[in-house]
């Protein structure tokens, strides 16, 4: 298991090949449907009240008892086919989530050198427990599909798309 | 007459959700056979993930996974039921608003047009049959959408037969892919009408994960099915091997001289269920 730190440099992902395993750790941001599509509106009428610039987004929508989250797995990559390439195009980095991505993805995955992690779908108790801290970044309102940044630890997962474009889930 | 009270039902569900946080043991089972038989490396580790994930949410008491879905009830109502309080419907929502709550499962549950959130995961999904009896069997399924999204509807003609209902059914494990958290189990109904398939695909995912039908030809067809799904290799989380789907549970109902529906609901491998019988009181 390679262990990685986020914000993760251009440089160190393109080490990286698909069917690595991997433990991340430190900082990264959340964010599914409800999320993309006001980021993606945000970047287009420049009021993005954050910067995604180095950014790791893991597609989640967490439980949380008490102020703290108790799971957290990622979500179907394959409905954020529409957002992502504009945010690998404005400086995401990284993506975590579920199963495969589309095209369009591949293509600007390869463009930007940038990489897909998948994390194991349904293991939300698992990646709760890496989560040693979070705060809210936008949009409180969406309540679970706001945009969160977590402190991980040793959280896992594997490289599905390296930064060339080669995948796990192409036989 | 026998009667049922509104506390009673609302009591019975808030205790029914906790289901959200471990895996029913036949699905638990399932997923220690799969993980036994799988070669594939990537495979290993997502399934050695899963169950240690599992053992995780039963020791620290918390969601398996954060999608705790949308609440799903089959509810056998005992016609001889007086039942007091209240809107029946209204004592299932009032179950889940406070289990929910309680558990601190998430509230996944809005308006399809204004995507507002409800907050609560109120509606559920509520399919009631009326059976002869004296008391109300009321069966919970956390349902998540990775594996919802991937449902399909397939009205085929006569003349496809049983060889395009196992086309049909395969097609729709092969289009889901990785998407609805392999492995799964498939529910399939044939027959009926369009939304009879549908409801009985999902009712089969209530099942004991790999039980047969009783029905020996359905049993076959099961078996047959499961082979063919696991020869997709699409495998556990979409990362290849043999364990593409835990079991395939079949079950039909009479259809019209013109149709043959074949409908497919894919649960993930997080298997979430309970039941409960409220005892109708004299």
């Amino acid at each position: 298991m390679k262990k990685l730190v986020a914000p993760f440099e251009k440089a160190e992902l393109k080490t990286l090949n698909a069917g690595d395993f991997v433990l991340i750790s430190g900082k990264i941001l959340t964010g599914r449907d409800a999320a993309h599509k006001r980021m993606v509106e945000g970047l287009k009428d420049g009021r993005l009240p954050f910067d995604v610039n180095g950014q790791t987004i893991f597609y989640v929508g967490p439980c949380f008892k008490d102020g703290k989250i108790t799971a957290c797995g990622p979500t179907t990559s394959m409905r954020m086919n529409a957002y992502a390439p504009t945010l690998f195009d404005s400086g995401v980095v990284a993506t975590i989530g579920k199963g495969n991505v589309g095209s369009e993805v591949y293509d600007s995955i390869k463009k930007n050198g940038c990489v897909y992690f998948a994390a194991i779908g349904g293991a939300g108790a698992t990646y709760g427990k890496a989560v040693k801290s979070f705060e809210t970044v936008a949009y409180e309102d969406l309540g679970t599909e706001a945009v969160y940044s977590f402190e991980v630890q040793d959280f896992p997962a594997i490289v599905a798309i390296d930064a060339r474009g080669n995948s796990i889930f192409e036989k | 007459m026998s009667k049922v009270y509104f506390e009673d039902v609302v009591n019975s569900v808030e205790n029914l959700v906790h289901a959200c946080s471990s895996l029913t043991p036949s699905c638990e089972a399932a997923l220690n056979r799969a993980r036994k038989d799988e070669k594939n490396e990537n495979a290993e580790f997502a399934l050695d993930v899963i169950l240690e994930n599992n053992a995780l949410a039963k020791r620290d008491d918390v969601p398996v996974c954060q999608d705790t879905g949308m609440a799903v009830f089959f509810v056998e109502y005992g016609q001889n039921v007086n039942f007091v309080g209240g809107d029946f419907e209204d004592a299932i929502n009032e179950g889940v608003r406070r289990g929910y709550k309680q558990y601190g499962y998430r509230a996944s549950v809005l308006d399809p047009i204004t995507r507002k959130n409800t907050g609560d995961n109120t509606p559920a999904v509520v399919h009631a049959k009326i059976v002869s009896g004296d008391d109300v069997k009321i069966s919970f399924m956390a349902k998540g959408f990775g594996s919802e999204n991937m449902s399909k509807l397939f009205m085929l003609t006569p003349s496809q037969g049983l060889d395009g209902v196992k086309r049909a059914v395969v097609e729709a494990v092969k289009q889901a892919e990785a998407n609805p958290c392999p492995p799964i189990v498939v529910g399939v109904g044939i027959g009926g009408t369009a939304e009879k398939a549908m409801q009985l695909a999902k009712e089969q995912l209530l099942r004991e994960v790999g039980e047969p039908s009783k029905d020996k030809v359905l049993a076959d067809l099961e078996k047959d099915l499961l082979a063919e799904i696991n020869a997709l290799e699409i495998g556990a989380q979409g990362f290849g091997g043999n364990n593409t789907a835990l079991a395939v549970h079949v079950a039909k109902y009479p259809t019209h001289i013109s149709a043959l529906p074949v409908a497919v609901n894919i649960q993930c491998h997080a298997v979430r269920c309970s039941s409960v019988l409220v005892e109708g009181r004299q």
